[in-house]
């Protein structure tokens, strides 16, 4: 996309288009708060969250091509571990945001070691199943999860020094500004990540792991690596859910959450970051327009990802790249 | 890099692939193997990288046993192979392709942020000039015809700095120039690295290789110098009669 319309610029302005184009997206993106009715607010925040959790997802999807059915139970780990936070202990946001980090990527270290003895569909099996038996442990591991009711009054935590300034995030338009700075920062870390040289052994995994371990690169340690990375974005976009919706609930973990994510990447365009941030966009408006017409919006939503994948390999990345 | 395997077995299912073999490879030979298709060339590489576990016997490299070892660590150890079809980084660059060996060599892949590896581009781009592949720097290595992706196989492996390589059928398909730029580029290697290599080229195994190791149904059948090799009748029979 950028490159192509890098071309109608002066040569001398097309290392700068891409900076450009997205710091243009977050321009609009900010000024969300002063035009949009508070529901649009709201939807737009979790657009974001969502965003962030679709990038993380396109890590292993897109740059080390391993297929995760239970990225969900990342997202959820990071909601509980921001709701058992600030319910039993003073924290600060920057606590919750880490903890929500940590709590996933620790749990990522024995999941990612015995599914990513697998690759390919079996390993798609074995996040599935292991984020079911969590999805199963918060269920009814009442004494701390409090079962299907979820951990509830979860409070927005304010930033340490911001109280004075009359600035507090249980307003909607500041969260929503915080969330998008986290999704900023998540962006261009991941970018950064993909970019280095961590992020082009995983491509080489992903094109041809044989040749990678006869080049004398432990590849298992490298997916693994990627894998608790993932997990802990993962769990930063849980964390921020938490805080935005107020609670945490078992429902975070289903396998259902852990499709529409793959979706949100599939549609958006796996390897590129941006195209999962607008696949996330895109099947969250999606979700809530036609949900308000009818309850079969799965249906439907089925259908249209079916439609990408037979017509629009590229997904929303790849269109856009074609269009321009 | 001295090269020993002792008594090694490989079946698939009822199939013997390899029967017993030993063979010993000193540090800085250059050994061809040779054999009629289905003798186990490619499986006994298989053993000796790494990739196959052999049922019983043992692999040595430098006396050390690593019959253990995954492949990736008889790589650090130093040993290098190429693969009969090339088995390239495909959607990845021409250039990205040799720097994943080069990083690889300097085990510098755990680096999480985007650096400038000045030192890295540099060699890549010695290596494109030696490989003859500075005009595909930014291709797809998929986009490369098929005498070019051979080359860039071979110098994949190169740039991973091998003290032993195990080359299997580098010259396959290759046109006269094709083979003749590619035996160049092995003959430049230093004097002390190991090379194996099978191929069914025996003019292209006779200007590379001082001895021969004839393979066949799994069991090495001969061994010797060229003219050894040659002037052998069971070999004759099995593989030079026939070609």
């Amino acid at each position: 996309m950028v490159q192509r319309l890098g071309g109608l610029l002066p040569a001398a302005a097309r290392p700068y288009a891409r900076p450009i184009l997205l710091l243009g997206l977050v321009g609009i993106l900010a000024s969300l708060p002063t035009w949009a009715p508070r529901f649009w607010i709201y939807v737009g925040t979790q657009a974001l969250i969502f965003a962030i959790f679709a990038m993380s997802l396109d890590l292993l999807l897109g740059y080390a091509g391993m297929a995760s059915f239970g990225h969900a139970a990342f997202y959820g780990i990071g909601a509980y571990a921001c709701a058992e936070l600030t319910l039993h202990h003073q924290v600060d946001l920057f606590a919750l945001l880490i903890g929500g980090a940590v709590a996933a990527g620790l749990v990522a270290v024995p999941i990612g070691a015995l599914a990513l003895r697998s690759t390919g569909i079996y390993f798609l099996m074995l996040t599935l199943a292991f984020a079911q038996l969590l999805w199963g442990l918060a269920v009814n591991w009442i004494s701390l999860t409090r079962g299907t009711d979820g951990l509830i009054g979860i409070p927005r935590p304010d930033l340490p020094g911001l109280d004075h300034l009359n600035f507090t995030f249980f307003e909607r338009g500041p969260f929503y500004i915080l969330v998008l700075v986290v999704t900023a920062v998540c962006f261009l870390l991941l970018e950064a990540l993909v970019r280095s040289p961590f992020g082009r052994t995983l491509e080489g995994i992903r094109e041809n792991e044989p040749r990678m371990r006869a080049l004398g690169y432990p590849t298992f340690r490298y997916r693994l690596g990627a894998f608790v990375a993932a997990a802990a974005v993962a769990g930063i976009a849980g964390s921020l859910a938490a805080m935005n919706n107020g609670y945490a609930t078992p429902d975070l973990l289903y396998w259902t959450v852990s499709g529409l994510v793959l979706v949100a990447v599939i549609i958006g365009g796996a390897r590129s970051l941006i195209g999962p941030a607008l696949g996330a966009f895109f099947v969250l408006i999606v979700q809530l327009i036609i949900s308000s017409y009818t309850e079969r919006w799965e249906l439907i939503l089925g259908a249209v990802f079916i439609a990408f994948v037979l017509f629009i390999p590229g997904g929303l990345a790849g269109l856009v790249r074609r269009s321009s | 890099m001295r090269i020993e395997v002792s008594g090694v077995d490989v079946r698939f299912g009822a199939v013997a692939a390899l029967a017993g073999v030993d063979i010993d490879i000193a540090a800085g030979e250059r050994r061809a193997l040779i054999g009629p298709n289905g003798a186990g060339k490619s499986t006994l590489f298989n053993v000796i990288a790494g990739e196959q576990r052999p049922a019983v016997g043992r692999v040595n490299l430098d006396g050390a046993d690593v019959t253990a070892l995954p492949s990736w660590r008889r790589s650090r150890l130093g040993l290098g192979r190429t693969f009969q079809r090339s088995t390239l980084f495909g959607g990845l660059t021409v250039a990205e392709n040799l720097a994943l060996s080069i990083r690889a060599r300097e085990r510098s892949g755990w680096r999480f942020w985007p650096l400038r590896e000045f030192a890295l581009r540099a060699e890549v781009a010695d290596r494109l000039l030696a490989a003859a592949l500075s005009d595909f720097a930014g291709r797809a290595a998929s986009t490369l015809g098929h005498g070019q992706q051979r080359a860039l196989e071979i110098e994949l492996a190169l740039a991973s700095g091998p003290r032993a390589l195990l080359l299997d059928e580098p010259m396959a398909g290759l046109s006269g120039d094709e083979r003749q730029a590619a035996v160049a580029r092995l003959r430049a290697l230093p004097r002390d690295v190991t090379l194996v290599i099978v191929e069914h080229d025996l003019d292209a195994v006779f200007a590379l290789a001082e001895r021969v190791t004839v393979l066949d149904h799994g069991t090495c059948i001969a061994e010797g110098t060229a003219a050894e090799v040659r002037a052998d009748p069971r070999v004759q029979e099995v593989y030079l009669g026939n070609g």
